[in-house]
């Protein structure tokens, strides 16, 4: 893709802005999809029937929902800081944004493959906590204060967890090069990191490890994109709605878009990590199915089915209280990912 | 002109416009807020450089760790953000000779010095070459910095602590 648009533009600025257009599309529609998944989820696992009135079994709610947005008002609370409010939607919506710029879609479609691809990641995520504190300090109101405070809270403590069980497939990968992971787990299902990855039989040592080290990746990044059962910062019993409490029409959806722009970038980071990103499961036996583009449905099928996974948790877990959250981070998780860390780097000496 | 070159002038301006702002603001979030944008166009300018990996820890570091740190502060504590601080000069004469005599100073030693202007190697991978520096020559500083931070973090739970 890279050499395609260097071929048709040059060395150009025009390529740069080129290159995240899908990505952005991609989102666009994912959003209106998730959301509609999201209440056809939840409506069947309550047995109820859930939207079925706008278009064929309610299919067009969201897209309706969205023309809805556009056409409200905003309205501006009357003592916000008109600024910092404005503002926040936007900064939250672009680190969200900026995380795409290394999920491996393809062999041929990465907005940009950094050799410190991952690591570019984790900072990222630490810049939407910023647009996170500024829209709940600048709505001016207490509920939207002890949002953000609660999720900057969350999201600062969540990242140990998340960044350590990152760091030990990664130390088994040698690389932090989003492309890289994903070549390096070529040749089928069984090379893929949630099962020691390439090499010989005495990888097997390592599995256990490294699948606890998936499922503590999938725990702490379901903490940081705020969703149930950590979703305090949004605790509609205690809080109402948690920063977003004031926004309204567009600048709401912003939020909205964010959060499930960030569920799927999570889920994309699993899926390179230990999934095998774009490769298929089936290797190089059939190899149309490890062509360019069929990658890509690889890797949105993969990433599509962790998205499931936390929609389907979300109408599963209650909530947990701010201590049980702390515990589960401070006592559990940061300690496991350590031992993993500890096992493998031991592994891997040896 | 090529479009590096444009970049960075928007970057430049971008921080000096925003740092004249932290210093100069009335409003001590706002003061924080342009210290974000400072730092994250600072960041910015070190892409340009090809320094990838001192650009990604300055905003994981100081964005992400150093700037929130501040603002949860300021956010708990009311009483600061009503407050105007002052920004007007007290002293004006003696800053004013000051500041002529160090930009003096500065721009003398811009011209004076010989600049070493070849064109930079070309980096394929930036992190290992760091990694391997830090762990056999750099060996002892580093060991040094994490010890200092760690004094610093356990002085710091210690005085914020209740005397009993």
């Amino acid at each position: 893709m890279d050499q395609f648009l260097i071929n048709i533009f040059g060395d150009n600025i025009i390529k740069y802005i080129i290159i995240p257009v899908p990505a952005l599309i991609w989102v666009s529609l994912f959003a209106l999809g998730a959301v509609l998944a999201e209440r056809k989820i939840s409506a069947f696992m309550q047995d109820r029937i859930g939207p079925n009135r706008t278009g064929k079994w309610g299919i067009l709610q969201t897209v309706m929902d969205v023309v809805k947005l556009f056409q409200k008002e905003f309205v501006f609370p009357l003592r916000a800081n008109k600024v910092l409010f404005r503002m926040a939607p936007f900064v939250v919506f672009t680190a969200a944004f900026l995380g795409y710029a290394i999920l491996p879609f393809s062999s041929v479609y990465i907005g940009v493959d950094l050799n410190l691809g991952l690591f570019y990641f984790f900072a990222i995520t630490s810049l939407g906590v910023m647009g996170l504190l500024l829209a709940g300090w600048s709505s001016n109101n207490k509920y939207s204060l002890y949002g953000g405070l609660r999720s900057v809270a969350q999201i600062v403590s969540y990242e140990i967890p998340t960044a350590l069980s990152a760091l030990s497939v990664v130390m088994v990968a040698g690389t932090l090069s989003m492309q890289k992971f994903c070549v390096l787990q070529s040749g089928g299902i069984q090379n893929w990191y949630f099962l020691g990855g390439p090499g010989g039989l005495s990888r097997l040592i390592m599995v256990p490890f490294l699948l606890s080290s998936a499922l503590i990746l999938f725990i702490s990044t379901l903490a940081e994109t705020n969703r149930t059962p950590f979703d305090i910062p949004e605790a509609d019993s205690e809080l109402v709605a948690g920063v977003h409490l004031e926004y309204s029409g567009m600048m709401f959806a912003m939020f909205f878009f964010a959060e499930y722009a960030q569920m799927f970038a999570v889920s994309g980071i699993i899926t390179t990590l230990f999934f095998g990103g774009w490769q298929s499961p089936f290797g190089d036996l059939i190899p149309f199915l490890n062509s360019p583009v069929m990658q890509i449905f690889w890797f949105l099928i993969k990433g599509l089915f962790f998205v499931f996974v936390q929609i389907w948790l979300r109408w599963t877990l209650p909530r947990v209280r701010v201590d049980q959250l702390m515990t589960i981070c401070w006592k559990y998780m940061i300690p496991l990912a350590f031992v993993n860390l500890f096992a493998l780097g031991l592994y891997l000496v040896l | 002109m090529p479009y590096y070159t444009i970049l960075f002038y928007i970057f430049a301006i971008a921080i000096i416009a925003s740092a004249v702002i932290v210093v100069t603001a009335k409003n001590i979030i706002y003061s924080a807020v342009s210290l974000f944008i400072t730092l994250f166009f600072i960041a910015g300018l070190y892409v340009l450089l090809n320094a990838d990996f001192i650009a990604i820890t300055q905003i994981m570091v100081y964005i992400g760790g150093i700037l929130v740190l501040l603002i949860f502060g300021i956010m708990l504590t009311s009483k600061i953000t009503e407050v105007e601080l002052t920004t007007s000069n007290l002293s004006a004469v003696p800053a004013i000779i000051f500041t002529v005599g160090i930009t003096t100073i500065i721009i003398f030693v811009i011209l004076t010095t010989k600049w070493n202007t070849k064109p930079p190697a070309v980096m394929t991978e930036t992190i290992s070459q760091i990694g391997k520096l830090m762990l056999t020559t750099y060996l002892l500083p580093f060991e040094i910095a994490s010890i200092v931070l760690l004094v610093a973090l356990i002085g710091s739970a210690m005085y914020s602590r209740k005397i009993k």
